[in-house]
């Protein structure tokens, strides 16, 4: 049938048959709909941010941000971030390995596992936590027997931002290390380089953008993640709260500049993850 | 695919792999499975059919869909410009698609509260002109969970309709086909799969989110409570047995949307295949 249909379609180059494009009036007003849509619906959003944290001035800006709750905020979300991330980076590649370069029963119910966090509901993320450590939980009465505190403390946060961005690294890295196959690695192998020599010499380069790009996702995730924080954190200024749940303290006290300073600082990482987004995505198209 | 004995590190990177994922993940989740048997029938029954806590799953279900249709319907719009038309910016805007997955939840609700509360931005205007309110009702919910469930539908319609493949569409013009015929014939079963996904996709998104709509819901009980906050609501009163009933059961609802996702996805690889 195509064979059919491209030597007309050749003959016509310059002008398609009516029946394969919009007419005018179809083109601008569906684009005029999407354009209008994403403007209402997703510049408006981050204008106002920018606005109405700049409201009161620069100085009461400056001062929201600089007061020692939110700095307290920022101090414990980029500590979330250190400690997640590289923690899920490693199993994101560990995990790719043995799945990808090797066969075994049960790899797709694996594979299946490994995506679960997504499917849960970030409240439910953190009562699972509270359900663990909390004092009716599990471990409740060991733990408060010892005088470790988890939940409503910073290990509890930790570990539901763990949960959270659990499958980030390791679902960007599987699908590509998949289509890529093991015959680089194999090559290099044969020839005698070690296990680790030929990950950082073969598999490494390979995988990089790919690598950064789980990375990103996983970053913004873990210093954004609010429902799951809000349940395990118990909302104690100044110690366990993260910047977004800082967000919410300050706006459910009516403090509306605060709420929306620290919201910038946040929203400023969204558009910074989305531009090294857009830059991996186009390093990568070009691969 | 041939493997060879060559490779190095299986068993350690599988060991690694297991023990993390089951501290992780496994271990925690199985405690609200674990939980829940300490709970007799007629007690999860009770939690289940009290009347806040089947108004709070109306709640969350009749919004969850009608953002998920709205998201949809201009998700579709939004894919089609975004793959067919060319025109001035749009690599910013299609990059901008993904703010609602980089933005955290937070931020979206105290906006969309600013936005669209009675004396914000929009809502003075719908206010007046309209006497709408957007902001503390039911459509406050919807107007967030479209902002949160948008991306999930561009992004799962916006590859299939790249890869299209239009010798179909000439062959259907060669044989005679109007465009209307063209689009409904040819284009729209072809996208079918690909759009149930995403609408799915968008809705089990919806039906779990929370940091957007706290914020502009009003969260008023039988009204505008969603069924995340009644979990926490649960919470905040100690009441751990009610919680995890309702948590148990909105696990299970995401899990049956989960598999209906998966089958929807077979589906769409079968008709790419088969193309």
């Amino acid at each position: 049938m195509s064979a059919i249909a491209y030597p007309i379609n050749e003959a016509k180059a310059v002008e398609r048959p009516q029946a394969l494009r919009d007419p005018d009036w179809v083109r601008w007003s569906l684009t005029a709909v999407a354009v209008g849509f994403i403007v209402l619906f997703l510049c408006l959003p981050l204008g106002i941010v920018i606005i109405e944290a700049f409201s009161k001035g620069w100085q009461t800006y400056w001062s929201a941000l600089t007061q020692p709750d939110a700095q307290a905020a920022m101090q414990l979300t980029l500590l979330t971030a250190l400690v997640t991330v590289p923690l899920n980076t490693v199993f994101g590649v560990a995990a790719a390995w043995a799945i990808t370069r090797f066969e075994f029963r049960g790899k797709s119910l694996l594979t299946t596992l490994i995506d679960l966090p997504f499917s849960v509901s970030p409240v439910i993320s953190g009562l699972i936590f509270v359900l663990l450590f909390g004092a009716q939980g599990w471990f409740g009465e060991w733990l408060s027997a010892h005088d470790v505190k988890v939940l409503f403390a910073v290990p509890g946060i930790l570990l539901a931002t763990l949960f959270i961005t659990f499958p980030f690294v390791a679902r960007e890295l599987i699908p590509l290390m998949q289509e890529m196959g093991s015959e680089e690695e194999e090559a290099a192998l044969s020839l005698g380089a070690s296990g680790w020599r030929t990950f950082f010499w073969v598999t490494l380069p390979n995988i990089k953008w790919a690598l950064l790009y789980g990375v990103l996702l996983c970053n913004a995730r873990a210093m954004g993640e609010f429902g799951a924080v809000s349940v395990v954190s118990g909302h104690i200024r100044g110690l366990t709260n993260t910047l977004p749940l800082h967000v919410e303290v300050s706006y459910n006290e009516y403090d509306f500049v605060g709420a929306f300073a620290s919201a910038s600082i946040l929203a400023g990482l969204a558009i910074v993850t989305l531009i090294l987004k857009s830059a991996l995505e186009w390093r990568q198209a070009r691969r | 695919m041939s493997q060879s004995n060559i490779m190095p590190g299986f068993r350690p990177t599988l060991a690694f792999t297991l023990l993390y994922l089951g501290l992780v993940v496994l271990i925690p989740l199985s405690t609200l499975v674990f939980k829940s048997f300490q709970l007799s029938w007629e007690d999860y029954l009770s939690v289940i059919t009290n009347d806040r806590v089947v108004a709070s799953f109306r709640v969350s279900f009749v919004t969850s869909l009608a953002a998920a249709a709205v998201a949809s319907l201009f998700g579709f719009i939004i894919a089609w410009v975004l793959v067919r038309y060319p025109f001035p910016g749009k690599r910013l805007f299609d990059a901008l698609i993904d703010l609602p997955f980089a933005l955290p939840t937070a931020v979206a609700g105290i906006v969309l509260a600013a936005i669209y509360q009675p004396n914000g931005y929009i809502g003075t205007l719908l206010t007046d002109m309209f006497g709408l309110q957007v902001a503390y009702k039911p459509l406050g919910i919807v107007v967030a969970l479209i902002f949160i469930s948008l991306p999930f539908f561009v992004r799962t319609v916006e590859p299939v309709l790249q890869e299209f493949d239009s010798t179909m569409e000439e062959a259907a013009s060669s044989l005679g086909a109007t465009r209307r015929q063209v689009f409904v014939r040819i284009i729209l079963p072809n996208l079918l799969p690909a759009s149930l996904t995403g609408f799915a996709l968008a809705f089990a998104r919806s039906v779990g989110e929370y940091g957007s709509v706290i914020f502009i819901a009003g969260n008023l009980p039988y009204v505008s409570e969603i069924v995340p906050l009644m979990i926490i609501t649960k919470l905040e009163q100690y009441e751990y047995a009610g919680a995890t009933a309702i948590a148990l059961t909105m696990l299970v609802i995401s899990f049956l949307l989960l598999l209906v996702i998966n089958l929807l996805q077979l589906w769409v690889r079968k008709r790419s295949g088969q193309l």
